[in-house]
C-alpha cells in the first residue's frame, strides 16, 4: 500500500469516556486517499464511538484530529460537513416524515430569491443523483417512511456522495440490505475510491472486509488491537483479533 | 446523467381508478382536507336543520326559517370567534410537530391581556393624552413583545436545561395565570382605547362592503398567481402538470369560496342600535328611504387570522426554519446529524407560540373591552383540540396550519351550534366538544391506517 503522503485523516490519541467507562482509550488511527480503512471489533469495541468523533456527534475529552496534515476542531456535524466528511449513519438518520429530496438536502437546501426553498430544485437534483445510484428509484414524493430498506439506504448513500465527499464514514452500510443492495454497495465503495476518497467501513462481516478493504483497524474494550494490511492477513488472524485481542506479527 | 427520470411513479393499482379518485389524483388535493371540510360542512348542516327537523317532529310543522346556523350572522360570529383559537392553533402545531406541547397559552393570553389593559388604560393616556393614535400600537407591540419573551423563556427552560414541556407549561399555566391576577390586584381594566377596541371585531371592527370585495378579489389573484407560478416552475424542472380542467377546477373552487365568503360577509348587516348610534355621530349621512343598511364584511381579527395564517404556512412549507420543524419532529437525532440546532429550534418555537399568544390576547381583550385576569382561561386546551383536530399528529412530525385553522372552526362550531339548538348551557357543550375531540383523533387514526 501506498501510503507515505500525507494522511488524509489522522485522528491521534483519541479518548472519550462515558460515566467513568472508557469507551474509546487512546485510538491513533488514519486514512489516505483512495483508501478504505475497516473499523472491527465486537459490539460495544467503540468503533461507532471513535468515528462519531470524527463525524461531530460526540467531542473526544483529549487527542487531535488532524486533516490532510492540519490539526481541525470538530465541534458538531456542521463542522464535519465543512472539511467534506460525511456520514452514513448505521440507523442512516433520515426523517421518516420528509421525502427523499428534503433528506438529501437536510441542513444544506438550495434557496432560491428570498431565502425560499427551492423544493423543484432540489427534486431535480435528487433525481439526477439517484439515476446513478439506483436507476429504480421511483419513490420521489412520498415521506421516507414509505420506502424499503434498500431504497432507505440508497437516500441515505445519495446524501453522503451528492456533497463532493472527500471523507466518507460507513456505518455498516449492508446490515439492512438484500444480497443483490450489498452488491451494489460495494461496486460504488470500488468507484468512489477509484475517485479518491478515504472511506472508514464500519463492518461486521468479515467477508466484506477481506474484499473491500485495504486495511483493518481491529478495537477491542476501546483500545486498538492493531492495524493490519488486508493483503497480508488471513481471515483466522482478522478473527484472532477480534475475539482473542491476540495482535498478529504483520500488525502495526 | 441524462436518462433523469421525469415522470411520477406509476399508480400501484392497474385498474382504471374510478372518477373520484381520478378527480382527487389529477387535482392533486389533500384528501385528508377534504375529509375536514366535509366533517365541517356536515356539522353546519346537522345544526341548522335540527330546528327544522325538531320542529316537524313536534308537530309545528315545516318552517325552513327556523334553521339558524348557516346564517350570514352566525357564520360571521363564527369566523370572529374562531380568530382568537386559530391563531393560537397555528403555532401549537409546530410546538407539537415537535414532540413539545405548550398548556401555558391560556395564561399567557391572560397575563399579556391584562399588561395590555394597564399599558393602555393608566400608563400611556396621561403620557400621550387620551386617544393618541400612537396608544394602541405601542400597547400591541408590548403585548406582542411580551408573549415572545415569556415563550422565549419557556423554550429555553426546555430547550437547554432539559425540563419536559408539559411541566414547564403545566407550571406556567400556572404562574402565569397567577401573574395575571396580580398585575392589577384582580381588577378589571375597562374600557380600552377606542382604536384598540377595533381589532377585537364587531360592527365597527370590520372593513365593511368595499373592503372585504378588495380582500377577496386579492385572494383570487393570489389564487391565480400561485396556479400560474406552479405550472412554471414544473415545466422548469420537466416535472408532469396537472392536467388543465384540473387547475380550472382549483382555481374555480378556489376563487368560489373567496367570493361567497365576501358575500356572506357583506350580506350581514349592522344591527339596527349600532346603525343608530352611527347616525347620531354622524349627522352628514343621507338616510335611504328604508332604513340604513351598512355591510359588516371581514371582522379585523378574522384578516389579522387570515394574515398569520399564510404567513405560517409560507414559513413551514418555503423556509428552512419549517423544514427543520418538521425534521425534529421525523427524527430528532438526524436532524442534529444534519447539523441543525435543535435547542436553538425548539427556543424559537416556543417564542414564536408565545408571540402568537400575545396577538391572541390583543383580539380577546379587545372583543370584550377589557382587560381581565380570566382572559384566556382553558384556551390552551382548545388550541390543542384545533390542532389535533386539524390532522396534527401528537407523536411528532406531522401537521399543517390550514388543517389547525379548520379545526378551530370546527371545534368552534360545535360550540356555537350547541347554544343555537338550546343547549348552550356548559355542561351539554363540553360533553359535545369533548366527544368530538376524540372522535376526530380516532378517525384520523382510521384514515391514516387506511392510506398507508
Amino acid at each position: 500500500m501506498a501510503n507515505t503522503g500525507t494522511p488524509l485523516v489522522e485522528m491521534r490519541d483519541i479518548s472519550i469516556a462515558f460515566g467513568g467507562i472508557k469507551a474509546v482509550d487512546h485510538v491513533t488511527i488514519d486514512l489516505h486517499p483512495g483508501e478504505v480503512v475497516g473499523l472491527l471489533g465486537h459490539n460495544g469495541a467503540g468503533k461507532s464511538t471513535l468515528i462519531k468523533c470524527l463525524s461531530g456527534a460526540y467531542k473526544a475529552d483529549s487527542g487531535e484530529i488532524h486533516i490532510n496534515g492540519a490539526k481541525v476542531d470538530i465541534n458538531n456535524p456542521r463542522d464535519a460537513r465543512a472539511y467534506n466528511i460525511e456520514t452514513i449513519y448505521q440507523t442512516l438518520a433520515l426523517a421518516d416524515n420528509l421525502n427523499a429530496a428534503s433528506n438529501l438536502f437536510l441542513g444544506r437546501e438550495i434557496v432560491g430569491a428570498g431565502g425560499f426553498l427551492d423544493d423543484s430544485a432540489m427534486e431535480a437534483e435528487t433525481r439526477k443523483i439517484m439515476a446513478r445510484l439506483n436507476p429504480n428509484f421511483r419513490k420521489f414524493n412520498v415521506p421516507v417512511s414509505a420506502l424499503s430498506g434498500g431504497q432507505r439506504q440508497s437516500v441515505a448513500i445519495a446524501r453522503a456522495v451528492y456533497f463532493n465527499a472527500k471523507i466518507l464514514i460507513m456505518d455498516e452500510p449492508t446490515a439492512a440490505l438484500g444480497p443483490q443492495e450489498t452488491r451494489m454497495v460495494a461496486e460504488l465503495i470500488q468507484e468512489l475510491k477509484k475517485q479518491g476518497l478515504g472511506i472508514f467501513l464500519i463492518e461486521h462481516d468479515i467477508h466484506a472486509v477481506m474484499d473491500l478493504c485495504d486495511r483493518a483497524v481491529v478495537m477491542k474494550n476501546g483500545q486498538r488491537v492493531g492495524t493490519v494490511n488486508v493483503g497480508e492477513v488471513t481471515d483466522e488472524d482478522i478473527l484472532g483479533m477480534i475475539i482473542m485481542g491476540k495482535k498478529p506479527a504483520q500488525a502495526v | 446523467m441524462t436518462n433523469i427520470p421525469t415522470t411520477h411513479a406509476p399508480q400501484a393499482n392497474d385498474a382504471q381508478p374510478g372518477p373520484v379518485a381520478r378527480f382527487i389524483r389529477d387535482t392533486e388535493l389533500d384528501t385528508r382536507m377534504l375529509g375536514m371540510v366535509g366533517a365541517l360542512l356536515l356539522i353546519w348542516a346537522s345544526f341548522h336543520f335540527y330546528p327544522v327537523i325538531a320542529g316537524v317532529l313536534s308537530g309545528n310543522g315545516l318552517n325552513w326559517g327556523s334553521g339558524l346556523f348557516i346564517t350570514p350572522r352566525n357564520l360571521w360570529n363564527l369566523s370572529v370567534q374562531t380568530s382568537m383559537t386559530g391563531i393560537m392553533a397555528t403555532g401549537m402545531v409546530l410546538v407539537i410537530i415537535t414532540r413539545n406541547i405548550d398548556l401555558s397559552v391560556g395564561s399567557i393570553v391572560g397575563v399579556t391581556g391584562m399588561v395590555m389593559g394597564i399599558v393602555q388604560v393608566n400608563f400611556l393616556p396621561p403620557l400621550l393624552g387620551l386617544g393618541s393614535p400612537l396608544i394602541w400600537i405601542i400597547t400591541v407591540a408590548i403585548g406582542i413583545v411580551l408573549g415572545a419573551l415569556i415563550g422565549a423563556f419557556h423554550g429555553w427552560l426546555i430547550a437547554y436545561r432539559g425540563i419536559p414541556s408539559f411541566i414547564v407549561t403545566l407550571g406556567g399555566m400556572l404562574v402565569w395565570r397567577g401573574a395575571a391576577f396580580l398585575t392589577a390586584d384582580g381588577k378589571t381594566i375597562a374600557p380600552m382605547d377606542a382604536t384598540f377596541g377595533l381589532l377585537g371585531g364587531g360592527p365597527t371592527g370590520s372593513v365593511g362592503a368595499v373592503g372585504s370585495w378588495i380582500v377577496g378579489l386579492l385572494g383570487c389573484v393570489a389564487v391565480l398567481w400561485i396556479i400560474q407560478a406552479g405550472r412554471k416552475t414544473r415545466t422548469k424542472h420537466g416535472f408532469p402538470q396537472r392536467p388543465m380542467w384540473a387547475e380550472g377546477v382549483l382555481a374555480v373552487l378556489g376563487c368560489g369560496v373567496l367570493i361567497g365568503a365576501v358575500l356572506v360577509v357583506n350580506a350581514y348587516i349592522w344591527p339596527k342600535g349600532i346603525v343608530d348610534a352611527y347616525v347620531k355621530t354622524h349627522p352628514e349621512v343621507v338616510i335611504p328611504e328604508g332604513g340604513l343598511q351598512i355591510s359588516t364584511g371581514f371582522a379585523i381579527p378574522v384578516l389579522i387570522m387570515v394574515v398569520v395564517g399564510i404567513l405560517m404556512t409560507i414559513l413551514m412549507t418555503r423556509t428552512r426554519f419549517g423544514r427543520y420543524v418538521f425534521a425534529i419532529g421525523g427524527n430528532p437525532e438526524a436532524a442534529a446529524l444534519a447539523g441543525i440546532n435543535t435547542k436553538w429550534m425548539t427556543l424559537k418555537i416556543f417564542s414564536l407560540m408565545g408571540l402568537l399568544s400575545g396577538i391572541a390576547a390583543v383580539i380577546a381583550s379587545a372583543r370584550l373591552n377589557a382587560a381581565t385576569n380570566a382572559l384566556g382561561t382553558l384556551d390552551e386546551l382548545y388550541v390543542i383540540a384545533s390542532a389535533v383536530v386539524g390532522g396534527t399528529s401528537l407523536a411528532g412530525g406531522v401537521g399543517t396550519i390550514y388543517g389547525a385553522i379548520i379545526g378551530a372552526l370546527v371545534m368552534q362550531s360545535l360550540q356555537t351550534g350547541m347554544v343555537l339548538i338550546g343547549y348552550g348551557d356548559g355542561s351539554y357543550r363540553m360533553i359535545a366538544v369533548g366527544t368530538a375531540l376524540v372522535l376526530a383523533v380516532y378517525l384520523d387514526n382510521l384514515y391514516r391506517q387506511k392510506t398507508k
